[in-house]
């Protein structure tokens, strides 16, 4: 460890594959304890940086330390260090859970007289012990990825390295990871690093790191990344957006239109809500809808490429779940 | 005698000392090493076979398989034999070494698939991010589709003392000992050469296209079918260059010691055919090459292991 209070350091860090730079020139810092996520759409780089920093590609160019232990030069001791969560399942489907999670402890050299202790309480935590002598092709999504977190864990590592960790699960069972994830962090005290595509699961970070074409494009705490993009996002739809934008721009000159061909009404005004009124009297377009809404990291995105996250797989429920996490908040 | 024994004592050099602290802890953390590369292969070699035995069909193919070989071809060869006039040719006992080489290349080089779909279902990443050497990695599967093949080769040794190969005997049981370790050297061999060929690949389906590609000039100039003799030039130089044709030749020598093969007979269409030969080579010199390309591909299989990225 570094005497900085960083687990994890990383400079000018570049992978290309062959004439594709896919990640280039990142540099950051993961401070010891936090939840640090990596927000990016797919292809942006996230899942090579994590492969590079747990030592299974070579960096083309750049230093990265983990738990002070250097990536290409000491790559045992950084394997050692942390704990991996792939993107893809990488359970043995044709062992029982225990079997896994004892294959586990063997190749980490858990010693082998805390090794049925330690088993315990991961299953515990997870609460698949009821499930441990099943094989883990009877598991669901769920509890495979559960299983992997526990396993993850098994080793007492400095670092949990999640990728995507709760992709292609149902809302319920995030959330349940998600308890997991932050439970973990104030019990265990381990830092997290986590790449993630859901803007919703990039606000349980303490810090963000946006991720766009191989370079990081913002990095601070989600509040501060919000609070940069100016107010409340107004989104409006009319029955002819085209006479509409018109009138919008006579009628206030100076709005700040968001960037966007998809949502060619929406704009961002501080006190959103207070502007409604004003908006919609005398509005000679007829109006379909109005909605305002708290900046999200998906506005933050948006501000700072000029495009959206596109979501793929369960976009529809990840959708309809922020729309209805916004309908509880305002 | 107290103050006599102080006397002897050397005076204590603090570099001295530290010295030996630091060379019993090298020597700690050597041990501790090599304990965990054992354990590291036991466990991969360990999970290989318990997937072998769970997987039933897989289980049941591996022991009928070389059953199959030997009854169906063999029988069918040595009535082919009859017709071609060698009334008393003991095709079957010729052959037999031959599927046992058979038998050890394919199941030894096609276990090494076992990586593929490690890689395919993404287990393979557990094990390559994990601190636990990638050459005990490779080796314990080596190990493990090593001893796949030996199952099915303990079978194929137990049919020896069967009445219609060398019967039972004490010769044969000599024999079938003798073959123990052999057949595993081969196995070994074979399963390096499937491993370093896989550790590289990306694709399940190119896995089997390489190995027929590969393995069928391999078995077909390796003598198990028919003797080497004889050929055209240009085959019995490829035979020569060929690692398998001294394995199965290795074996044969174990196996047909002392047993007539072709008998007094007359050969083909009553012309005296040339002697069958139960060796080509010097016992040496077969297990000597074996041992040699064994080594080669496993320092080619490990080395090719290694340098995979996830």
């Amino acid at each position: 460890m570094t005497d900085n209070g960083n687990i994890i350091e990383v400079d000018k860090l570049v992978k290309k594959f062959d004439e594709l730079v896919a990640v280039n020139e990142v540099v950051f810092n993961v401070e010891k304890g936090e939840i640090f996520g990596f927000l990016g759409p797919n292809g942006a780089g996230k899942t090579t940086t994590i492969n590079m920093l747990c030592t299974l590609l070579k960096p083309t160019a750049g230093n990265a330390t983990v738990n002070g232990w250097d990536v290409i030069n000491h790559r045992n001791e950084v394997r050692e260090s942390i704990g991996m969560v792939f993107q893809d399942p990488s359970l043995d489907d044709r062992l029982t859970a225990r079997e896994n999670l004892e294959f586990h402890a063997v190749v980490y050299h858990v010693p082998r007289d805390v090794r049925a202790k330690r088993m315990k309480e991961v299953l515990d935590m997870v609460s698949l012990t009821d499930r441990a002598e099943d094989r883990v092709e009877t598991y669901s999504g769920g509890m495979k990825r559960r299983l992997e977190i526990a396993r993850g864990l098994l080793h007492y590592p400095k670092v949990l390295f999640l990728d995507e960790p709760t992709i292609g699960l149902d809302p319920q069972t995030r959330n349940y990871i998600w308890e997991y994830i932050e439970d973990l962090k104030k019990r265990e005290g381990i830092t997290i690093f986590l790449t993630t595509h859901y803007m919703e699961e990039a606000e349980h970070c303490d810090r963000i790191a946006i991720i766009d074409l191989g370079k990081i494009i913002a990095l601070d705490t989600p509040e501060v990344l919000k609070d940069g993009v100016g107010g409340d996002v107004i989104k409006l739809k009319t029955e002819d957006d085209d006479a509409a934008l018109v009138e919008l721009h006579t009628k206030f000159p100076g709005l700040d239109m968001m960037q966007d061909p998809e949502c060619r009404l929406c704009f961002k005004k501080e006190k959103g809500e207070e502007f409604i009124p004003d908006l919609i009297r005398d509005f000679g377009t007829r109006i379909v809808s109005v909605s305002v809404h708290r900046p999200t990291l998906d506005d933050v995105f948006l501000q700072m490429t000029g495009k959206e996250i596109r979501e793929e797989g369960a976009s529809d429920i990840a959708n309809m779940r922020k729309m209805a996490k916004m309908g509880g908040r305002r | 005698m107290m103050d006599r024994h102080m006397d002897q004592l050397e005076p204590i050099d603090s570099i001295d000392v530290e010295k030996k602290i630091e060379e019993s802890a090298e020597a700690y953390l050597h041990r501790t090493n090599t304990r965990r590369a054992f354990t590291g292969l036991y466990i991969v070699w360990l999970r290989d076979i318990k997937r072998f035995w769970r997987d039933t069909p897989r289980r049941i193919g591996a022991f009928v398989q070389p059953l199959i070989y030997l009854f169906l071809l063999g029988t069918g060869l040595q009535a082919a034999f009859k017709v071609f006039g060698g009334s008393n040719v003991q095709y079957v006992k010729f052959m037999f070494p031959g599927i046992l080489g058979m038998t050890m290349l394919f199941t030894s080089v096609f276990s090494a698939i076992s990586i593929l779909w490690d890689r395919e279902f993404g287990f393979l990443k557990e094990v390559l991010v994990s601190p636990v050497p990638r050459s005990s990695v490779a080796f314990g599967k080596i190990i493990g589709g090593a001893t796949q093949a030996m199952m099915q080769g303990i079978i194929l040794l137990i049919l020896m003392f069967f009445p219609f190969l060398y019967g039972p005997s004490w010769e044969t049981l000599l024999k079938a000992l003798a073959l123990i370790p052999l057949t595993l050297l081969l196995s070994i061999g074979l399963t390096a050469i499937g491993v370093a060929i896989a550790a590289r690949m990306k694709s399940m389906e190119g896995f089997p296209m390489v190995m027929n590609l590969f393995l069928m000039p391999l078995f077909f100039l390796s003598g198990a079918m028919f003797p080497l003799q004889g050929l055209p030039p240009w085959m019995t130089f490829l035979t020569k260059i060929n690692p398998l044709a001294y394995g199965v030749d290795m074996l044969r020598g174990v196996a047909l010691k002392g047993v007539s093969i072709t008998g007094t007979t007359t050969g083909v269409m009553g012309k005296t055919g040339p002697q069958m030969q139960t060796q080509r080579y010097p016992m040496w010199l077969d297990i000597t090459v074996v041992v040699g390309f064994c080594i080669v591909f496993l320092l080619i299989a490990i080395w090719q292991f290694g340098r995979q990225e996830g």
